[in-house]
Protein backbone atom coordinates (compact mmCIF):
# COMPACT_ATOMS: atom_id res chain seq x y z
CA UNK A 1 0.00 0.00 0.00
CA UNK A 2 3.02 2.20 0.82
CA UNK A 3 4.37 2.34 -2.85
CA UNK A 4 1.65 3.42 -4.93
CA UNK A 5 0.81 6.05 -2.14
CA UNK A 6 4.40 7.00 -2.33
CA UNK A 7 4.09 7.39 -6.02
CA UNK A 8 0.47 9.03 -5.73
CA UNK A 9 2.53 11.91 -3.36
CA UNK A 10 5.24 12.51 -5.70
CA UNK A 11 3.03 12.57 -8.95
CA UNK A 12 1.05 15.42 -7.22
CA UNK A 13 3.90 17.12 -5.62
CA UNK A 14 5.35 17.38 -8.84
CA UNK A 15 2.32 18.27 -10.63
CA UNK A 16 1.64 21.12 -8.29
CA UNK A 17 5.59 22.06 -9.08
CA UNK A 18 5.21 22.20 -12.48
CA UNK A 19 2.18 23.73 -12.58
CA UNK A 20 3.57 26.55 -10.40
CA UNK A 21 6.40 26.71 -13.35
CA UNK A 22 4.07 26.33 -16.33
CA UNK A 23 1.88 29.39 -14.66
CA UNK A 24 4.91 31.63 -16.19
CA UNK A 25 6.31 29.38 -18.76
CA UNK A 26 2.79 29.50 -21.10
CA UNK A 27 3.38 33.23 -20.97
CA UNK A 28 6.34 33.14 -22.67
CA UNK A 29 8.34 33.26 -19.90
CA UNK A 30 10.83 30.73 -20.04
CA UNK A 31 12.51 30.63 -16.42
CA UNK A 32 15.33 28.06 -16.40
CA UNK A 33 16.12 29.47 -12.41
CA UNK A 34 13.37 28.08 -10.73
CA UNK A 35 15.66 25.70 -8.97
CA UNK A 36 16.92 28.34 -7.13
CA UNK A 37 13.50 29.33 -5.26
CA UNK A 38 12.99 25.38 -4.74
CA UNK A 39 16.09 25.03 -3.04
CA UNK A 40 15.38 28.32 -1.18
CA UNK A 41 12.07 27.06 0.00
CA UNK A 42 13.98 23.42 0.65
CA UNK A 43 16.67 24.93 2.29
CA UNK A 44 15.76 28.03 4.16
CA UNK A 45 13.29 25.39 6.29
CA UNK A 46 15.73 22.62 7.12
CA UNK A 47 18.16 25.20 8.15
CA UNK A 48 16.45 27.24 10.12
CA UNK A 49 14.89 24.32 11.75
CA UNK A 50 18.24 22.73 12.16
CA UNK A 51 20.46 25.48 13.58
CA UNK A 52 18.10 27.28 15.26
CA UNK A 53 15.14 24.76 15.97
CA UNK A 54 12.51 27.34 14.52
CA UNK A 55 9.77 25.23 13.57
CA UNK A 56 9.06 24.69 9.78
CA UNK A 57 5.90 27.04 10.21
CA UNK A 58 7.86 29.67 10.67
CA UNK A 59 10.56 28.78 8.82
CA UNK A 60 8.15 28.49 5.40
CA UNK A 61 7.06 32.22 6.04
CA UNK A 62 10.82 33.25 6.31
CA UNK A 63 11.76 31.35 2.99
CA UNK A 64 8.67 32.72 1.04
CA UNK A 65 9.86 36.28 2.32
CA UNK A 66 13.21 35.39 0.77
CA UNK A 67 11.89 33.82 -2.39
CA UNK A 68 9.98 37.08 -2.98
CA UNK A 69 12.90 39.14 -2.25
CA UNK A 70 14.94 36.86 -5.12
CA UNK A 71 12.33 37.21 -7.34
CA UNK A 72 12.15 40.67 -7.20
CA UNK A 73 15.90 41.51 -7.71
CA UNK A 74 15.81 38.95 -10.11
CA UNK A 75 12.76 39.75 -12.13
CA UNK A 76 12.71 43.65 -12.16
CA UNK A 77 15.53 44.62 -13.88
CA UNK A 78 14.98 41.54 -16.21
CA UNK A 79 11.36 43.03 -16.78
CA UNK A 80 12.38 46.62 -16.53
CA UNK A 81 15.27 46.60 -19.76
CA UNK A 82 13.35 43.83 -21.67
CA UNK A 83 15.19 40.66 -21.41
CA UNK A 84 12.78 38.49 -23.11
CA UNK A 85 13.46 35.32 -24.97
CA UNK A 86 16.54 33.00 -24.69
CA UNK A 87 18.14 35.83 -22.76
CA UNK A 88 15.37 35.53 -20.21
CA UNK A 89 16.03 31.82 -20.02
CA UNK A 90 19.75 32.03 -20.17
CA UNK A 91 19.83 34.99 -17.04
CA UNK A 92 17.63 32.79 -14.95
CA UNK A 93 19.79 29.76 -15.83
CA UNK A 94 22.74 31.85 -13.80
CA UNK A 95 20.64 32.46 -10.49
CA UNK A 96 19.59 28.56 -10.33
CA UNK A 97 23.53 27.87 -10.70
CA UNK A 98 23.78 30.72 -8.26
CA UNK A 99 21.36 29.18 -5.55
CA UNK A 100 23.37 25.62 -6.27
CA UNK A 101 26.94 26.86 -5.58
CA UNK A 102 25.95 29.10 -2.52
CA UNK A 103 24.68 25.81 -1.11
CA UNK A 104 27.73 23.95 -1.95
CA UNK A 105 30.04 26.90 -1.05
CA UNK A 106 28.19 26.88 2.65
CA UNK A 107 29.04 23.27 3.50
CA UNK A 108 30.14 24.04 6.78
CA UNK A 109 26.44 24.81 7.35
CA UNK A 110 24.55 23.02 4.93
CA UNK A 111 25.94 19.65 4.74
CA UNK A 112 27.88 20.50 0.96
CA UNK A 113 26.85 18.21 -1.77
CA UNK A 114 26.08 15.30 1.00
CA UNK A 115 23.17 17.13 1.66
CA UNK A 116 21.38 17.50 4.69
CA UNK A 117 18.85 15.71 6.98
CA UNK A 118 16.05 17.68 9.02
CA UNK A 119 16.66 16.87 12.76
CA UNK A 120 13.79 14.08 13.70
CA UNK A 121 10.83 15.39 15.54
CA UNK A 122 9.00 11.98 15.47
CA UNK A 123 9.47 10.76 18.96
CA UNK A 124 8.40 7.50 21.08
CA UNK A 125 6.49 5.97 18.43
CA UNK A 126 4.50 9.20 16.95
CA UNK A 127 3.31 8.98 13.83
CA UNK A 128 2.79 13.40 13.50
CA UNK A 129 4.28 15.97 14.74
CA UNK A 130 2.56 19.07 13.39
CA UNK A 131 4.77 21.83 14.90
CA UNK A 132 7.92 20.06 12.61
CA UNK A 133 5.74 19.56 9.71
CA UNK A 134 7.21 15.79 10.04
CA UNK A 135 4.15 12.87 9.34
CA UNK A 136 5.47 9.45 8.92
CA UNK A 137 2.07 8.59 7.60
CA UNK A 138 2.10 8.40 3.88
CA UNK A 139 -1.97 9.48 4.15
CA UNK A 140 -1.12 12.48 5.78
CA UNK A 141 0.92 13.57 3.19
CA UNK A 142 -1.14 12.00 0.08
CA UNK A 143 -3.87 14.70 2.27
CA UNK A 144 -1.31 17.71 1.61
CA UNK A 145 -0.29 17.88 -1.49
CA UNK A 146 -3.16 16.92 -2.77
CA UNK A 147 -4.87 20.18 -1.19
CA UNK A 148 -1.22 21.90 -2.23
CA UNK A 149 -1.70 20.54 -5.59
CA UNK A 150 -5.46 21.73 -6.04
CA UNK A 151 -4.47 25.37 -4.22
CA UNK A 152 -1.85 25.22 -7.38
CA UNK A 153 -4.78 24.58 -9.80
CA UNK A 154 -7.31 27.00 -8.69
CA UNK A 155 -4.91 29.72 -8.80
CA UNK A 156 -4.21 28.74 -12.28
CA UNK A 157 -8.15 29.13 -13.10
CA UNK A 158 -7.84 32.28 -10.88
CA UNK A 159 -5.17 33.57 -13.23
CA UNK A 160 -6.86 32.35 -16.24
CA UNK A 161 -9.65 34.64 -15.66
CA UNK A 162 -7.92 37.82 -14.87
CA UNK A 163 -7.37 40.78 -16.49
CA UNK A 164 -4.04 40.08 -16.04
CA UNK A 165 -3.73 36.73 -18.01
CA UNK A 166 -5.21 38.50 -21.28
CA UNK A 167 -2.12 41.17 -20.45
CA UNK A 168 0.24 38.92 -20.68
CA UNK A 169 -1.00 37.17 -23.35
CA UNK A 170 -0.56 40.51 -24.98
CA UNK A 171 2.90 40.97 -24.04
CA UNK A 172 3.85 37.27 -24.93
CA UNK A 173 2.66 38.03 -28.45
CA UNK A 174 3.97 41.80 -28.96
CA UNK A 175 5.28 43.31 -26.29
CA UNK A 176 5.74 46.77 -27.83
CA UNK A 177 2.47 47.27 -28.81
CA UNK A 178 0.88 45.57 -25.38
CA UNK A 179 2.88 48.03 -23.97
CA UNK A 180 1.62 51.24 -26.48
CA UNK A 181 -1.99 50.35 -25.63
CA UNK A 182 -0.95 50.95 -22.05
CA UNK A 183 -0.56 47.89 -20.14
CA UNK A 184 2.14 47.93 -17.68
CA UNK A 185 4.25 44.93 -18.72
CA UNK A 186 7.11 45.09 -15.70
CA UNK A 187 4.23 44.94 -13.10
CA UNK A 188 2.11 42.11 -15.66
CA UNK A 189 5.03 40.31 -15.34
CA UNK A 190 6.39 41.00 -12.28
CA UNK A 191 3.04 40.20 -10.40
CA UNK A 192 3.13 36.67 -12.18
CA UNK A 193 6.54 35.72 -11.68
CA UNK A 194 6.16 36.36 -7.97
CA UNK A 195 3.15 34.07 -7.58
CA UNK A 196 5.01 31.60 -9.98
CA UNK A 197 8.23 31.28 -7.30
CA UNK A 198 6.51 31.74 -4.40
CA UNK A 199 4.60 29.13 -5.46
CA UNK A 200 7.38 26.63 -6.07
CA UNK A 201 9.64 28.09 -3.04
CA UNK A 202 5.94 26.13 -1.19
CA UNK A 203 6.88 23.08 -3.52
CA UNK A 204 10.21 23.05 -2.53
CA UNK A 205 9.28 22.77 1.42
CA UNK A 206 7.39 20.57 0.91
CA UNK A 207 9.72 17.74 -0.86
CA UNK A 208 12.25 19.07 1.67
CA UNK A 209 9.64 17.50 4.63
CA UNK A 210 8.59 14.52 2.66
CA UNK A 211 11.82 13.07 1.67
CA UNK A 212 13.40 14.38 5.25
CA UNK A 213 16.47 15.06 2.97
CA UNK A 214 17.86 18.18 0.93
CA UNK A 215 20.72 17.91 -1.44
CA UNK A 216 21.78 20.95 -3.35
CA UNK A 217 21.45 18.72 -6.43
CA UNK A 218 17.87 17.21 -6.26
CA UNK A 219 16.27 20.65 -5.12
CA UNK A 220 18.70 23.56 -6.78
CA UNK A 221 20.58 23.88 -9.76
CA UNK A 222 20.27 23.59 -13.51
CA UNK A 223 19.54 20.12 -13.91
CA UNK A 224 16.46 20.54 -11.12
CA UNK A 225 15.26 24.03 -13.18
CA UNK A 226 15.90 22.02 -16.70
CA UNK A 227 13.64 18.98 -15.18
CA UNK A 228 10.71 21.13 -14.53
CA UNK A 229 10.56 22.65 -18.04
CA UNK A 230 10.43 19.21 -19.76
CA UNK A 231 8.22 17.94 -17.46
CA UNK A 232 5.84 20.59 -18.19
CA UNK A 233 6.74 20.40 -22.33
CA UNK A 234 5.95 16.88 -22.13
CA UNK A 235 2.41 16.48 -20.51
CA UNK A 236 1.57 20.15 -22.69
CA UNK A 237 1.85 23.71 -21.25
CA UNK A 238 -1.38 25.32 -22.65
CA UNK A 239 -3.80 23.06 -20.43
CA UNK A 240 -4.51 23.22 -16.59
CA UNK A 241 -3.75 19.57 -16.02
CA UNK A 242 -1.05 19.38 -18.98
CA UNK A 243 2.08 19.98 -16.22
CA UNK A 244 0.46 17.00 -14.08
CA UNK A 245 0.48 14.72 -16.50
CA UNK A 246 3.83 15.47 -17.33
CA UNK A 247 4.71 14.55 -13.72
CA UNK A 248 2.79 11.38 -14.01
CA UNK A 249 3.92 10.33 -17.18
CA UNK A 250 8.33 11.50 -16.29
CA UNK A 251 7.43 9.01 -12.80
CA UNK A 252 5.47 6.35 -14.39
CA UNK A 253 8.25 5.83 -16.87
CA UNK A 254 10.62 5.63 -14.79
CA UNK A 255 9.23 3.45 -12.58
CA UNK A 256 7.95 1.21 -15.01
CA UNK A 257 11.05 0.54 -16.71
CA UNK A 258 12.74 0.20 -13.39
CA UNK A 259 9.98 -2.56 -12.49
CA UNK A 260 10.31 -4.28 -16.32
CA UNK A 261 14.37 -4.31 -15.83
CA UNK A 262 15.55 -3.46 -12.36
CA UNK A 263 18.27 -1.89 -11.96
CA UNK A 264 20.23 -3.49 -14.64
CA UNK A 265 19.97 -0.50 -16.97
CA UNK A 266 20.48 2.22 -14.93
CA UNK A 267 19.38 5.56 -16.86
CA UNK A 268 17.80 3.81 -19.58
CA UNK A 269 14.32 5.56 -18.14
CA UNK A 270 16.14 9.25 -18.70
CA UNK A 271 17.63 7.87 -21.99
CA UNK A 272 14.15 7.00 -23.45
CA UNK A 273 12.87 10.22 -21.45
CA UNK A 274 15.27 12.49 -23.35
CA UNK A 275 14.76 10.86 -26.56
CA UNK A 276 10.87 11.33 -26.73
CA UNK A 277 11.56 15.22 -25.42
CA UNK A 278 13.13 15.72 -29.03
CA UNK A 279 10.46 14.07 -30.87
CA UNK A 280 7.58 15.67 -28.37
CA UNK A 281 8.73 19.41 -29.16
CA UNK A 282 9.86 18.81 -32.66
CA UNK A 283 6.31 17.08 -33.66
CA UNK A 284 4.36 17.62 -31.02
CA UNK A 285 4.97 20.90 -28.82
CA UNK A 286 1.74 20.56 -27.26
CA UNK A 287 2.66 18.11 -25.03
CA UNK A 288 0.84 14.64 -24.59
CA UNK A 289 -2.14 16.08 -23.26
CA UNK A 290 -2.29 19.25 -25.32
CA UNK A 291 -2.51 16.85 -28.25
CA UNK A 292 -4.72 14.38 -26.78
CA UNK A 293 -7.41 16.98 -26.37
CA UNK A 294 -6.43 18.46 -30.12
CA UNK A 295 -7.19 14.97 -31.41
CA UNK A 296 -10.41 15.38 -29.94
CA UNK A 297 -11.55 17.80 -30.45
CA UNK A 298 -11.45 17.25 -33.85
CA UNK A 299 -13.46 13.94 -34.11
CA UNK B 1 52.74 39.44 2.48
CA UNK B 2 54.75 38.65 -0.07
CA UNK B 3 54.29 34.57 -0.15
CA UNK B 4 50.57 36.20 -0.85
CA UNK B 5 51.17 37.89 -3.62
CA UNK B 6 53.13 35.64 -5.53
CA UNK B 7 50.30 33.13 -4.93
CA UNK B 8 47.63 35.63 -5.97
CA UNK B 9 50.11 36.04 -9.21
CA UNK B 10 49.95 32.41 -10.04
CA UNK B 11 46.17 32.54 -9.70
CA UNK B 12 45.93 36.00 -12.19
CA UNK B 13 48.10 33.50 -14.30
CA UNK B 14 46.16 30.56 -14.29
CA UNK B 15 43.00 32.25 -15.09
CA UNK B 16 44.87 33.19 -18.06
CA UNK B 17 45.59 30.39 -18.94
CA UNK B 18 42.07 28.92 -18.03
CA UNK B 19 40.74 31.92 -19.76
CA UNK B 20 42.24 30.88 -23.53
CA UNK B 21 40.19 27.54 -22.76
CA UNK B 22 37.14 28.83 -21.80
CA UNK B 23 37.16 31.38 -25.00
CA UNK B 24 37.99 27.92 -26.81
CA UNK B 25 34.72 26.75 -25.75
CA UNK B 26 32.60 29.84 -26.51
CA UNK B 27 34.06 29.89 -29.79
CA UNK B 28 32.12 26.68 -31.29
CA UNK B 29 29.16 28.17 -29.47
CA UNK B 30 29.40 31.56 -30.98
CA UNK B 31 29.69 30.92 -34.54
CA UNK B 32 26.63 28.57 -34.59
CA UNK B 33 24.71 30.95 -32.75
CA UNK B 34 26.02 33.86 -35.54
CA UNK B 35 25.20 31.93 -38.33
CA UNK B 36 22.00 29.41 -37.70
CA UNK B 37 20.65 31.72 -34.86
CA UNK B 38 20.34 28.97 -32.16
CA UNK B 39 21.68 28.37 -28.95
CA UNK B 40 23.01 24.56 -28.43
CA UNK B 41 22.47 24.17 -24.91
CA UNK B 42 23.68 20.68 -25.39
CA UNK B 43 27.28 22.10 -26.63
CA UNK B 44 29.03 21.03 -23.67
CA UNK B 45 27.02 17.43 -23.82
CA UNK B 46 29.29 17.29 -27.05
CA UNK B 47 32.30 18.16 -25.68
CA UNK B 48 31.68 15.31 -23.29
CA UNK B 49 31.03 12.90 -26.06
CA UNK B 50 34.43 14.09 -27.26
CA UNK B 51 36.21 13.21 -24.04
CA UNK B 52 34.93 9.32 -24.23
CA UNK B 53 35.88 9.19 -27.56
CA UNK B 54 39.70 10.16 -26.90
CA UNK B 55 39.32 7.95 -24.26
CA UNK B 56 38.17 4.81 -25.36
CA UNK B 57 40.36 4.93 -28.39
CA UNK B 58 43.05 5.68 -26.08
CA UNK B 59 42.61 3.32 -23.41
CA UNK B 60 40.87 0.58 -24.90
CA UNK B 61 41.78 0.13 -28.22
CA UNK B 62 45.14 1.51 -27.61
CA UNK B 63 45.45 4.37 -30.32
CA UNK B 64 48.42 6.38 -30.06
CA UNK B 65 46.84 9.55 -28.18
CA UNK B 66 47.43 11.90 -31.11
CA UNK B 67 45.43 9.82 -33.44
CA UNK B 68 42.56 8.92 -31.19
CA UNK B 69 42.36 13.05 -30.42
CA UNK B 70 41.97 13.47 -34.31
CA UNK B 71 39.30 10.59 -34.77
CA UNK B 72 37.44 12.07 -31.87
CA UNK B 73 37.63 16.27 -33.36
CA UNK B 74 36.27 14.33 -36.43
CA UNK B 75 33.37 12.32 -34.11
CA UNK B 76 32.22 15.17 -32.71
CA UNK B 77 32.20 17.38 -36.01
CA UNK B 78 29.74 14.81 -37.43
CA UNK B 79 27.81 14.51 -34.45
CA UNK B 80 27.08 18.63 -34.87
CA UNK B 81 26.40 17.73 -38.55
CA UNK B 82 24.02 14.97 -37.37
CA UNK B 83 22.62 17.18 -34.88
CA UNK B 84 21.68 19.86 -37.11
CA UNK B 85 20.02 17.26 -39.83
CA UNK B 86 17.54 15.50 -37.42
CA UNK B 87 17.33 17.88 -34.74
CA UNK B 88 17.97 21.74 -35.71
CA UNK B 89 16.35 21.75 -39.44
CA UNK B 90 13.24 20.53 -38.18
CA UNK B 91 12.84 23.48 -35.70
CA UNK B 92 14.30 25.90 -37.90
CA UNK B 93 11.19 27.73 -38.29
CA UNK B 94 9.53 27.32 -34.91
CA UNK B 95 9.53 29.57 -31.94
CA UNK B 96 13.23 30.50 -31.20
CA UNK B 97 12.36 29.05 -27.92
CA UNK B 98 11.90 25.75 -28.96
CA UNK B 99 14.52 25.35 -30.31
CA UNK B 100 16.28 26.28 -27.46
CA UNK B 101 14.63 23.83 -25.35
CA UNK B 102 14.60 20.98 -28.05
CA UNK B 103 18.98 20.97 -27.62
CA UNK B 104 18.27 20.93 -24.28
CA UNK B 105 16.38 17.54 -25.03
CA UNK B 106 19.67 16.74 -26.25
CA UNK B 107 21.30 17.24 -23.36
CA UNK B 108 19.31 14.85 -21.43
CA UNK B 109 19.64 12.59 -24.17
CA UNK B 110 23.31 12.60 -24.58
CA UNK B 111 23.68 12.56 -20.68
CA UNK B 112 21.29 9.80 -20.04
CA UNK B 113 22.71 7.31 -22.94
CA UNK B 114 26.13 8.19 -21.59
CA UNK B 115 25.20 6.97 -18.16
CA UNK B 116 23.91 3.86 -20.07
CA UNK B 117 26.87 3.15 -22.40
CA UNK B 118 29.87 3.75 -19.90
CA UNK B 119 28.66 3.85 -16.11
CA UNK B 120 28.77 6.67 -13.96
CA UNK B 121 32.77 5.62 -13.20
CA UNK B 122 34.87 8.99 -13.75
CA UNK B 123 37.64 7.51 -16.23
CA UNK B 124 40.64 8.89 -16.33
CA UNK B 125 43.01 8.80 -19.79
CA UNK B 126 46.27 7.93 -17.64
CA UNK B 127 48.47 10.47 -19.25
CA UNK B 128 50.04 12.93 -17.04
CA UNK B 129 52.10 16.28 -18.00
CA UNK B 130 54.55 17.37 -15.62
CA UNK B 131 54.29 20.67 -13.91
CA UNK B 132 56.12 23.62 -14.87
CA UNK B 133 57.91 25.88 -12.67
CA UNK B 134 58.45 29.42 -12.85
CA UNK B 135 60.04 30.97 -9.80
CA UNK B 136 57.44 30.27 -7.06
CA UNK B 137 54.99 29.33 -8.66
CA UNK B 138 54.22 26.42 -10.80
CA UNK B 139 51.51 25.25 -13.74
CA UNK B 140 50.14 22.20 -14.75
CA UNK B 141 52.21 21.73 -18.60
CA UNK B 142 48.30 20.35 -19.30
CA UNK B 143 47.39 24.11 -19.47
CA UNK B 144 49.42 25.41 -21.35
CA UNK B 145 49.22 23.02 -23.51
CA UNK B 146 45.26 23.99 -23.77
CA UNK B 147 46.33 27.41 -23.81
CA UNK B 148 48.59 27.52 -26.27
CA UNK B 149 46.08 24.90 -28.84
CA UNK B 150 43.07 26.94 -28.00
CA UNK B 151 45.02 30.27 -29.34
CA UNK B 152 46.39 28.40 -32.61
CA UNK B 153 42.63 26.97 -33.21
CA UNK B 154 41.52 30.05 -32.59
CA UNK B 155 43.73 32.12 -35.25
CA UNK B 156 42.86 29.07 -37.94
CA UNK B 157 39.44 29.57 -37.49
CA UNK B 158 40.09 33.78 -38.05
CA UNK B 159 41.80 33.10 -40.78
CA UNK B 160 39.36 30.33 -42.63
CA UNK B 161 36.35 32.84 -42.02
CA UNK B 162 38.42 35.84 -43.22
CA UNK B 163 40.63 34.12 -46.30
CA UNK B 164 38.35 31.50 -48.17
CA UNK B 165 35.22 31.76 -49.82
CA UNK B 166 33.49 29.27 -47.64
CA UNK B 167 33.88 31.36 -44.75
CA UNK B 168 33.05 34.72 -46.40
CA UNK B 169 30.07 32.66 -47.20
CA UNK B 170 29.74 31.83 -43.56
CA UNK B 171 29.98 35.31 -42.05
CA UNK B 172 27.81 36.92 -45.18
CA UNK B 173 24.89 34.78 -44.31
CA UNK B 174 25.07 35.61 -40.59
CA UNK B 175 24.63 39.13 -41.07
CA UNK B 176 22.36 38.53 -43.73
CA UNK B 177 19.90 35.13 -43.88
CA UNK B 178 17.41 36.74 -46.04
CA UNK B 179 19.84 37.90 -48.76
CA UNK B 180 22.84 35.46 -48.96
CA UNK B 181 20.68 32.86 -51.02
CA UNK B 182 19.60 35.23 -53.43
CA UNK B 183 23.64 36.28 -54.43
CA UNK B 184 23.89 31.76 -55.13
CA UNK B 185 24.70 30.70 -51.34
CA UNK B 186 23.12 27.67 -50.40
CA UNK B 187 22.12 27.93 -46.59
CA UNK B 188 21.53 24.51 -45.73
CA UNK B 189 24.99 23.87 -47.25
CA UNK B 190 26.24 26.77 -45.03
CA UNK B 191 24.26 25.23 -42.13
CA UNK B 192 25.68 22.27 -42.77
CA UNK B 193 29.07 23.00 -42.83
CA UNK B 194 29.10 25.60 -39.56
CA UNK B 195 27.42 22.73 -37.53
CA UNK B 196 30.27 20.38 -38.27
CA UNK B 197 32.97 23.00 -37.92
CA UNK B 198 31.19 23.84 -34.45
CA UNK B 199 30.97 20.17 -33.74
CA UNK B 200 35.24 20.14 -34.25
CA UNK B 201 35.93 22.71 -31.99
CA UNK B 202 34.13 20.70 -29.18
CA UNK B 203 35.56 17.67 -30.48
CA UNK B 204 39.18 20.14 -29.85
CA UNK B 205 38.17 21.57 -26.94
CA UNK B 206 37.55 18.13 -25.84
CA UNK B 207 40.97 17.17 -26.58
CA UNK B 208 42.26 19.73 -24.25
CA UNK B 209 39.92 19.15 -21.45
CA UNK B 210 40.46 15.12 -21.28
CA UNK B 211 44.13 16.07 -20.66
CA UNK B 212 43.16 17.66 -17.10
CA UNK B 213 39.86 16.44 -16.24
CA UNK B 214 37.97 12.66 -15.90
CA UNK B 215 35.29 11.97 -17.60
CA UNK B 216 32.19 11.43 -16.17
CA UNK B 217 28.52 11.68 -17.84
CA UNK B 218 27.79 14.91 -15.83
CA UNK B 219 30.80 16.40 -16.52
CA UNK B 220 29.01 18.89 -19.22
CA UNK B 221 26.91 20.47 -16.13
CA UNK B 222 29.94 21.29 -14.72
CA UNK B 223 31.10 23.81 -17.52
CA UNK B 224 28.55 24.29 -19.55
CA UNK B 225 26.72 27.04 -17.95
CA UNK B 226 29.62 28.84 -17.86
CA UNK B 227 30.37 28.45 -21.51
CA UNK B 228 26.81 29.89 -22.24
CA UNK B 229 27.64 32.12 -20.11
CA UNK B 230 30.23 33.89 -21.54
CA UNK B 231 28.90 33.94 -24.58
CA UNK B 232 25.43 35.79 -23.82
CA UNK B 233 27.90 38.53 -21.66
CA UNK B 234 30.17 38.55 -24.99
CA UNK B 235 27.15 39.17 -26.62
CA UNK B 236 25.43 36.08 -28.67
CA UNK B 237 26.88 35.06 -31.61
CA UNK B 238 29.86 38.09 -31.38
CA UNK B 239 33.86 36.46 -31.04
CA UNK B 240 34.87 38.66 -29.69
CA UNK B 241 32.79 39.66 -27.57
CA UNK B 242 33.32 35.73 -26.62
CA UNK B 243 36.84 35.88 -25.98
CA UNK B 244 36.91 39.17 -23.87
CA UNK B 245 34.13 37.62 -21.55
CA UNK B 246 35.93 34.04 -21.11
CA UNK B 247 38.76 35.93 -20.05
CA UNK B 248 36.97 38.21 -17.61
CA UNK B 249 35.00 34.84 -16.30
CA UNK B 250 38.48 33.39 -15.84
CA UNK B 251 39.70 36.41 -13.19
CA UNK B 252 36.54 35.72 -11.50
CA UNK B 253 36.67 32.02 -11.06
CA UNK B 254 40.54 32.14 -10.63
CA UNK B 255 40.85 35.30 -8.27
CA UNK B 256 38.09 34.86 -6.47
CA UNK B 257 38.28 31.21 -5.63
CA UNK B 258 41.59 32.05 -4.58
CA UNK B 259 40.97 34.43 -2.30
CA UNK B 260 37.40 32.71 -1.01
CA UNK B 261 36.93 29.26 -1.94
CA UNK B 262 36.57 27.80 -5.34
CA UNK B 263 32.52 27.68 -5.27
CA UNK B 264 32.97 31.33 -4.44
CA UNK B 265 34.70 31.96 -7.52
CA UNK B 266 31.90 30.70 -9.37
CA UNK B 267 29.56 32.11 -7.41
CA UNK B 268 30.97 36.10 -8.08
CA UNK B 269 31.24 35.06 -11.82
CA UNK B 270 27.15 34.59 -12.21
CA UNK B 271 26.53 37.00 -10.14
CA UNK B 272 28.67 39.63 -12.46
CA UNK B 273 26.76 38.29 -15.24
CA UNK B 274 23.44 38.69 -14.16
CA UNK B 275 24.46 42.38 -13.01
CA UNK B 276 25.87 43.46 -16.86
CA UNK B 277 22.39 41.80 -18.05
CA UNK B 278 21.10 44.40 -16.25
CA UNK B 279 22.91 46.95 -17.70
CA UNK B 280 23.71 45.56 -20.65
CA UNK B 281 21.21 42.89 -21.65
CA UNK B 282 22.62 42.89 -25.53
CA UNK B 283 26.15 41.70 -24.46
CA UNK B 284 29.44 43.59 -23.90
CA UNK B 285 30.13 43.56 -27.60
CA UNK B 286 26.56 42.86 -28.84
CA UNK B 287 24.47 44.99 -31.03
Amino acid sequence: MNYPLHLAILVLLWGYIYTSWALMGRLGLVSFGHGAFMGIGAYTVVMLWNHFGLSPWFGALAALAFTAVVALVIGYPCFRFRIVGHYFALVTLALSEVARLVIVALRDHTGGSLGATPNGALHDGASVAVGALQFSSKLVWLFVVTACWLGGLWVWKMVDRSMGRLALQAISEEEEAAASIGIHVTRAKLRITLISALMTCAGGILYAQYQLYVNPDTVSGIAISLQMVFGVIAGGMFVMLGPTVGAAFTLLLAEGLRLAWGNRFPALDSTIYGLMLVLFIIYMPKGILGAALDTLRKR
Amino acid sequence: MEVFDIFLLEAILNGLLLGGLLALLSLGLNLVFGVIDVVWICYAELIMCGMYAVYYLHVQYHWPLVLAMLAAVAIVALLGLALHQFVIRPVLRAEPINQLLVTGGVLFFLQAAATLAFGIEFKNLGVTLPSVRLGEMSFSAARLVAFGVALAGMIALYFFLSKTYLGTAIRAISQDRAIMPLMGVSPARIFGVTSALGGALAGLAACLLVLQYDVHPAIGLSFGPIVFLICVLGGLGNMLGGFIAAFVFAQFIAVGGFVFHLEWGYVLAFVFFIVVMFWRPQGILGK
